[in-house]
């Protein structure tokens, strides 16, 4: 009734294999797009965007790299703050070394070290699977943190052992740095999260997402019909990491401004991710739109429910939060392990009947 | 080349071409288990060929040896006229054999269209920055190999489900996609582990058309495994028969009905010590 494709047909096949082959979705789809570019910037402030839309734009980049991985490819990893953690250093170091190219460049350039970096870590994945490659992405996780904190060149040899964002430039505005306006970052961001999401459908929905599935479903039938495993793999890390690499790049030089890497960057960021994207769906690029969507905005409603209308005291707040994530995530495994995105598509699927039964 | 002749014609009048993959003197051993000893033929372009044997005789054996799954210890395998080094099974399936698997092996969820287009990934070449950008060659070459996989998927009559994921079908089409994965390869040999087990007698000759029909129109050259003689000797064209890893017949379905050997080892005379 409300949501219908009867009508709706495509004639040639790239019309079919379009991201929205349904014209309904494919309007809303423009019409977020349009109220996320043209609307949301004239009205966003500082707390908007510090409380939501940063870490919900950052954290989608994130989900979206680690989707691909477990999602796409069925390879686990725990590895994601340890990624993020190369992406910030690397952009940390690129804006020190050449403060004059613009950020634009700089995000780019450390998402592809950090893919170099995946890659490295992700050569096991040959040999081991499920949880004991789980435990050797863990392993990337606490040595990346730990090379990190000790190796000083990486913190241009500052007495704190942290870094912090110097101010830079997108053609000509501050994007990092104290004196930033809200739309400008929040933009800078936008244009990130649209960039890895169209990346990530487009490498999806084509040969490399089905080799990526085939791994994951079934790697004897997937060898057997020509995909060569190691470099399904790989390039499922490359991609993986050239994302998270992204998000932590910007979550460090846009979001926090000024980093210590094992606070930050430590196993709980990894697990965050990791949680976004189990509730949110996995093999689905929306479900990682709509698991970060979750996590960055429970908090806030919590607190805006719990201490603001009820007046509880603070950390009690913040303990239910971590309740009720513990609790959804293992809601999530047991009745819906598709997350939040399986939930959607069979809400659209009902509703596509509605009010008639069958 | 053992065989001079360029090939034969079949009594329905198909001509048979040259020999696509020669195995010579095969064996395999696991530990101290020989599981195939010695054991040597050939399969010819465009022919249905079946290998057939009682349980355990190394019949899938033999079709891991051809998919690069197994390394014999002794023999060669020559496809093509050359003789093949050891390979991996994806370098063995870019050569162009594609096969199907006893137990299904599809990818659960994906569906049955995806599922189909995993076979056209050896004729997808596009690097990652073009699949990235899509628009251009990623997608121009998306549509041929999904015309490709569509004249597949209606040959095989599977129209109706191609957007539904594998896991809701129930087990007759499973067989048929993965039929269709394979065919939707165009290999230049097509192995084929037990298509008809656990069928009934309708999906069973739902099948053997399906493999009649796409050996006549696309020219496909099949090996096939299969237990149910009747099925054996109406599709094939000549038959390979193995019993405890050892050939013991091989020639048209007439000949080897009629072959003293293969009728002790399907009515179970006792096996000299």
């Amino acid at each position: 009734m409300f949501y219908r494709e009867a009508g709706d047909f495509s004639t040639t096949y790239p019309e079919d294999s379009q991201t929205f082959p349904i014209r309904f979705d494919r309007y809303r789809y423009y019409l977020v797009l349009a109220i996320a570019i043209f609307v949301i910037p004239f009205m966003i402030n500082d707390y908007w965007l510090n409380a939501v839309f940063l870490p919900f734009l950052i954290y989608t980049i994130a989900a979206i790299g680690l989707n691909i991985l477990v999602g796409y490819c069925g390879q686990v990893s725990l590895g994601t703050g340890g990624f993020m953690a190369v992406g910030a250093y690397a952009c940390y170091k690129l804006m020190t070394s050449f403060p004059e190219v613009s950020m634009l460049i700089h995000v780019l350039i450390s998402g592809l070290i950090t893919a170099g970096v995946g890659v490295l870590f992700g050569l096991p994945s040959l040999r081991i699977k499920g949880f004991y490659l789980a435990v050797a992405t863990l392993a990337a996780q606490f040595f990346l943190v730990w090379l990190f904190n000790r190796v000083p060149w990486f913190y241009n040899y500052s007495a704190s052992g942290q870094i912090s964002a110097p101010e830079r430039t997108v053609f000509g505005i501050e994007v990092t740095g104290p004196n930033t306006e809200a739309w400008a970052t929040y933009l800078f961001c936008l244009f990130f999260v649209i960039l890895c999401a169209v990346i990530a459908r487009n490498l999806t929905r084509g040969a490399f997402g089905r080799k990526w599935m085939a791994i994951r479903d079934m790697d004897i039938a997937a060898e057997i019909i020509g995909v060569n495993p190691l470099m399904a793999k790989l390039s499922a890390f490359a991609v993986s990491s050239f994302f998270i690499g992204i998000s932590g790049a910007l979550f460090f030089a846009i979001y926090l401004g000024a980093v210590e890497v094992g606070e930050a960057f430590g196993i709980t960021k990894s697990f965050t991710v990791l949680f976004m994207i189990i509730i949110g769906g996995l093999g689905s690029i929306f479900g990682s739109f709509a698991g970060a969507a979750f996590l960055v905005v429970l908090p806030v409603a919590l607190k805006l429910v719990g201490v603001d209308w009820l007046g509880w005291p603070t950390d009690i707040v913040a303990h239910l939060q971590l309740v009720i994530v513990g609790a959804l995530i293992i809601i999530f495994l047991i009745a819906e392990p598709h997350g939040l995105a399986q939930l959607w598509r069979v809400a659209k699927e009902k509703l596509r009947l509605w009010p008639f039964p069958h | 080349m053992l065989d001079q002749s360029e090939g034969y014609m079949t009594a329905d009048g198909r001509q048979i071409g040259p020999v696509v993959m020669e195995m010579k003197n095969i064996t395999l051993r696991f530990g101290g288990v020989e599981a195939i000893k010695d054991i040597s033929f050939d399969i010819r372009e465009g022919e249905v060929r079946a290998i057939i044997g009682p349980n355990g005789a190394g019949k899938s054996s033999m079709l891991n040896v051809i998919s690069g799954f197994y390394v014999p210890q002794d023999g060669q395998v020559l496809y093509k006229g050359a003789l093949r080094p050891p390979m991996r099974p994806y370098q063995v399936a870019q050569q162009g054999i594609a096969r199907t698997f006893q137990n299904i092996a599809l990818f659960e969820g994906m569906s049955v269209l995806d599922n189909v287009m995993t076979g056209r990934l050896t004729h997808m070449k596009t690097g990652m920055f073009a699949q990235a950008l899509w628009k251009g060659r990623a997608e121009k070459e998306e549509t041929e190999n999904r015309e490709v996989a569509e004249k597949i998927i209606d040959f095989l009559e599977i129209q109706a489900i191609r957007k539904t994921p594998v896991a809701r079908l129930p087990y007759g089409l499973k067989k048929r996609v993965e039929l269709a994965r394979a065919l939707a390869a165009e290999p230049s040999l097509l192995l084929l582990d037990e298509p008809m087990a656990g069928m009934n007698v309708e999906e069973k000759e739902d099948m053997s058309r399906f493999i009649l029909s796409m050996n006549d129109e696309f020219g496909t050259t099949i090996a096939l495994i299969e237990h149910d003689m009747g099925v054996v000797m109406d599709l094939s064209d000549r038959v390979v028969v193995m019993d405890y890893g050892k050939k013991i017949g091989d020639g048209t379905p007439d000949e080897v009905r009629n072959n003293q050997a293969v009728i002790d080892a399907y009515l179970g005379v006792a096996h000299d010590e």
